[in-house]
Order: C-alpha cells, then sequence, then structure tokens
C-alpha cells in the first residue's frame, strides 16, 4: 500500500459500530441455548485449573481447541465475513490456534500447569474469571442490551482472554500457542479503538499483563 | 449579517443554468418524485446525473441483517423519490453490493438507476472476475460506471475498463481516489488515458482538488465524483454545534447537510457529490441539496470562510 503513513485506523473500519454490535445481536439469537454449553465449558476451564490431576492439560486444551474452533466457524467466517472481508482470513487463524492446541496440548500433552499455591498461576485463573464473568459485563457498562453480550466460547475476545489466562498458568511459555491469541488482541483492540468504542483498551491490557506475568514467571 | 444584505441575490445566486450544464431531470419510474433535481453534465456524453448521488461506503455494509437490509432499501427509496439516480460503491465495501442489489429488488430496480461501482483487487488479471460478481451483487445488466479504486493495479484494470466501453458493456470509465492520496499520479492518468470520471475527496475543508486536479478535470473535459463530503460525518457533526447562519438561506440551503454539499457540488468541474447515510431523514437532506438555487463563487468563498471561522 502506497502512502500507508496517510492512513488512520478508521480508514480500515469498514462498518459502523452499530453494525458490528447487531452482529453479536443475531449471532446471539441464532446459537441459542448454545451459551449455556459455552458457559459449563468455561466453569470447567477455571475448575481444571484450580484444581489437580493428570489429565487436565490435555481437557484444558481440548475445550479450548473446540472453541477455538467454533468462533472460527460459527462467528468469523459465517457472520463476521458478512461485513469484513479480512475476516476469513481470522477465521483461519483461529482454526490453526485450533489445531495448534490440538497438537500441543492434547496430544502433546505440553500444556501443564503450575500448582495451586503458585501466584503466576492464580493469576492465570484471575483473567480466565475475567474472560467467563467480568467481560460479558462490558456490553451493558457501555449501554448496550443483553442480546448484545460475547461470552467465552462463543465470541472472540473472552475466549482469546481466557486462553492467555490458561497459558500463563501453564508450566512453561508455550510461544507456538501465544503468537495468534496476542495477534488477535492487536486486531481487535485495533478495531474497537477506530470505533471509539469505551472498552478498547481491554483487549490491549489482557495482552500486556499476558506477556509480563510470562516474564515475571520464568 | 451585514454581509448578507450587502450580497444581492442576483450577485450570490447562480441559477441552475448558470451552475454549469445543469438540467432538471426526470430521474426514475414507478416511484414518486417530489421535484427535479439539478443535474450536472458528464463532459464526454453531455448526459446530465443529479448533482447529488448516494454513497454506500460503512453505511450499506449491514451483512444479512434483514432488518437493516430493509432500512438501507428505504434510504434508497427516498434517494430515488427525491430525484436521485447515482449510487456508488466497491467490492472493498464488504455486503454494500449486496445490498444495494437487495434494495433494488425490493423497489422494482427504478430505470433511472445510474450505476458507480469499482473494481479493487490484484494482480489486474484477475478484474473481469471481481466485476462480474460485483454486478451479480447489484443485479443489473451492466454498469453505468466503473472506477479503478484508489489506482490499484490502474494500469491492468483500465485496459480491461476500455475495452469493456469499447464493446459496449460499460457506460463510463473513471478512477479514484480518496482524503488527497496520490494525486500527482491521479494527474498524470487524467492528462494521459481517456477518463470519463475522476472520483476525489472534496469538501469545504478537503479543497487540494481545487488547485490542480479539478482545473484539469474542466480542461479534459472529465466529470468529478466527489467522496467524503461530511469527512464521514466528522464534519458535519463540527458544525452543528453551532446554528446554519441566516444567509444560507439565500443559497436554499436549510440545513448544515445543504450547505455543505451545494459548496462542493457549485464548483463548476463537480458532477456529483455522494454522501453516505442509513437515515431516510438524512437522505432526504442531502437531496434538498440537488434542489433549488446553488451558490456562486463569491458565496462560495463567504462559506469557506464561515466554516473554517467555526
Amino acid at each position: 500500500m502506497s502512502e500507508w503513513w496517510t492512513y488512520a485506523l478508521s480508514d480500515f473500519l469498514l462498518f459502523s459500530p452499530r453494525t458490528y454490535h447487531r452482529l453479536f445481536e443475531l449471532y446471539n439469537a441464532a446459537i441459542w441455548p448454545g451459551h449455556v454449553l459455552a458457559i459449563a465449558l468455561g466453569l470447567a476451564v477455571a475448575a481444571l485449573l484450580g484444581t489437580g490431576g493428570p489429565w487436565r492439560g490435555r481437557v484444558v486444551s481440548a475445550i479450548l481447541a473446540a472453541c477455538w474452533l467454533w468462533v472460527a466457524w460459527g462467528f468469523l467466517y459465517t457472520r463476521y465475513a458478512t461485513i469484513n472481508w479480512a475476516a476469513v482470513y481470522m477465521a483461519a487463524a483461529f482454526a490453526a490456534e485450533a489445531l495448534l492446541l490440538v497438537l500441543a496440548g492434547v496430544l502433546g500433552g505440553r500444556l501443564g500447569f503450575r500448582t495451586r499455591g503458585s501466584w503466576v498461576g492464580r493469576a492465570g485463573l484471575g483473567l480466565v474469571l475475567f474472560a467467563l464473568l467480568v467481560q460479558p459485563l462490558g456490553v451493558r457498562l457501555t449501554g448496550r442490551p443483553w442480546s448484545q453480550t460475547e461470552l467465552f466460547g462463543v465470541a472472540p475476545d473472552p475466549t482469546v482472554v481466557a486462553t492467555l489466562g490458561v497459558l500463563v498458568a501453564a508450566e512453561r511459555t508455550r510461544w507456538e500457542l501465544l503468537a495468534i491469541p496476542l495477534a488477535w488482541c492487536a486486531v481487535s483492540g485495533a478495531t474497537l479503538w477506530a470505533m471509539d468504542a469505551p472498552g478498547a483498551w481491554v483487549m490491549a491490557i489482557a495482552a500486556g499483563l499476558a506477556l509480563l506475568l510470562r516474564m515475571f514467571s520464568r | 449579517m451585514q454581509d448578507a444584505t450587502r450580497l444581492s441575490r442576483r450577485t450570490v445566486i447562480g441559477s441552475m443554468a448558470a451552475a454549469g450544464a445543469a438540467a432538471a431531470l426526470s430521474p426514475t419510474s414507478g416511484l414518486a418524485q417530489s421535484g427535479a433535481a439539478i443535474g450536472k453534465r458528464i463532459p464526454s456524453s453531455g448526459e446530465a446525473v443529479p448533482a447529488v448521488g448516494l454513497g454506500s461506503w460503512i453505511t450499506f455494509n449491514v451483512g444479512d441483517d434483514e432488518a437493516a437490509r430493509t432500512s438501507c432499501a428505504e434510504v434508497m427509496r427516498h434517494f430515488f423519490e427525491a430525484g436521485g439516480r447515482l449510487i456508488d460503491s466497491s467490492p472493498m465495501y464488504g455486503s454494500s453490493q449486496a445490498v444495494i442489489g437487495y434494495g433494488l429488488a425490493r423497489l422494482g430496480r427504478p430505470s433511472g438507476l445510474f450505476s458507480a461501482d469499482k473494481v479493487w483487487v490484484s494482480p489486474g488479471s484477475r478484474g473481469p472476475d471481481q466485476i462480474e460478481r460485483s454486478r451479480r451483487h447489484w443485479g443489473i445488466r451492466r454498469f453505468d460506471l466503473l472506477q479503478v479504486h484508489n489506482l490499484l493495479s490502474w494500469e491492468e484494470h483500465l485496459d480491461t475498463l476500455l475495452a469493456m466501453k469499447g464493446a459496449g458493456q460499460l457506460r463510463y470509465v473513471g478512477i479514484t481516489t480518496s482524503e488527497g492520496r496520490r494525486h500527482r499520479e491521479v494527474e498524470r492518468i487524467m492528462a494521459s488515458r481517456p477518463l470519463d470520471f475522476v472520483q476525489v475527496t472534496y469538501n469545504v475543508l478537503d479543497r487540494e482538488v481545487e488547485e490542480r486536479i479539478l482545473p484539469l478535470a474542466l480542461e479534459r473535459g472529465i466529470a468529478v465524483i466527489a467522496n467524503r463530503p461530511f469527512r464521514e460525518g466528522a464534519l458535519i457533526r463540527q458544525v452543528a454545534k453551532h446554528p446554519l447562519p441566516a444567509w444560507a438561506a439565500e443559497a436554499d440551503c436549510a440545513n448544515w447537510a445543504q450547505f455543505l454539499l451545494k459548496f462542493i457540488v457549485s464548483h463548476p468541474a463537480v458532477t456529483c457529490a455522494i454522501p453516505a447515510t442509513t437515515s431516510v431523514a438524512h437522505v432526504r437532506e442531502n437531496m434538498g441539496a440537488a434542489h433549488g438555487r446553488l451558490p456562486d463563487e463569491a458565496f462560495r468563498r463567504r462559506m469557506i470562510a464561515h466554516v473554517e471561522g467555526l
């Protein structure tokens, strides 16, 4: 792209905030009561992080992979791509993350977690709980109806933040699993920023926090 | 207001005829009509089009949302009823082309439509496929105008578009840019290729094109479409904090939208401005700028001074 420095973030915004938020409203209406399953899966992830057990890394990876794959297909490819041609590539990235979670976490068993007493582990669990319980409240804080709520497992942002929380709580830094969630934080944060959305900073802070926690946990 | 009284109606207002090749148009069939719109002629053909068109950037990209699509169709209905004809879109605008096609089908395909779209793909060899997809989205037999969007692969695309025009598959060929980008290159293409249209950003605050591109368009007989007339709404939000000056009525401006649009379309080189909206009330306001009297040069300078002083 020539003269790229003359472009502002808003130049890349293809849709209005109203259209973007309506997308979630219509999507939520179409997939209800799938949210119940998504919430149950999210709580299962949090519970597994907070407890012990030899299989929890594989189970958490499998749950996250399923959620990433669903968001790739159910939201990004089927819904978001109708107003944003770039969403096709985003869907491919989410599908790739699902595949990586299966390869590294489910089949490879390389996603182990810290002991329950670890402060980094608790911080990771905190990020997961933030994604499950606090992020969905953002819709009300910004004056939008509950019908436009973004939930873990069905919407990208809380799914990504919860995944970051899981990866913060991991025994070792898994850059191959962190790369796509961090990139999504940049993409989503930029989109929300361009829309002047009140919560545009949330994804950037989540990404920064996850990186800091991983660095301090070495 | 002293200035307003000093300017006589004759010095302030150019009539439709004085605005340059203006004509009263009968825009559509099958739709109610609330008065003829000011028309400006396309230099390469002499065909007149209404001075206010309809853009679709962001506003018509509503995806599969049935309620929003219906709302866009209502905007189109009121646009046609007020004498509008030219609708502009691009494959870059997400679902906008399909939403326009939905609206056209819902309105019974108004015969007065002037379809303006773009080609935006690289390499240029992929242009014909994209143009065909765009045509299907609109649900029309052929486009009136196709433009090379933001000069992307412009050499190959211009060859394609000029060949289509030669074969009778297209009526007009153009290029676009926005927000002052690549103006030197635009000038070179305008000077060297047989263009019918050029689309640039022009409004009461963004007037860089007045220096070279608009004079060149007049010299070369190229029609001009002005995009971003309200700076995607930011300009109208800015001026709307202030009362419309009373003297605006001398150019038949009843609101800020008409004030800003009449400034644009009263330039002798400008053929059409393409404001985008999702609101029926706003499209009616916008189309009001295609009716009544147009400002002359002295009045235009006053408009600039006023807006810059806000």
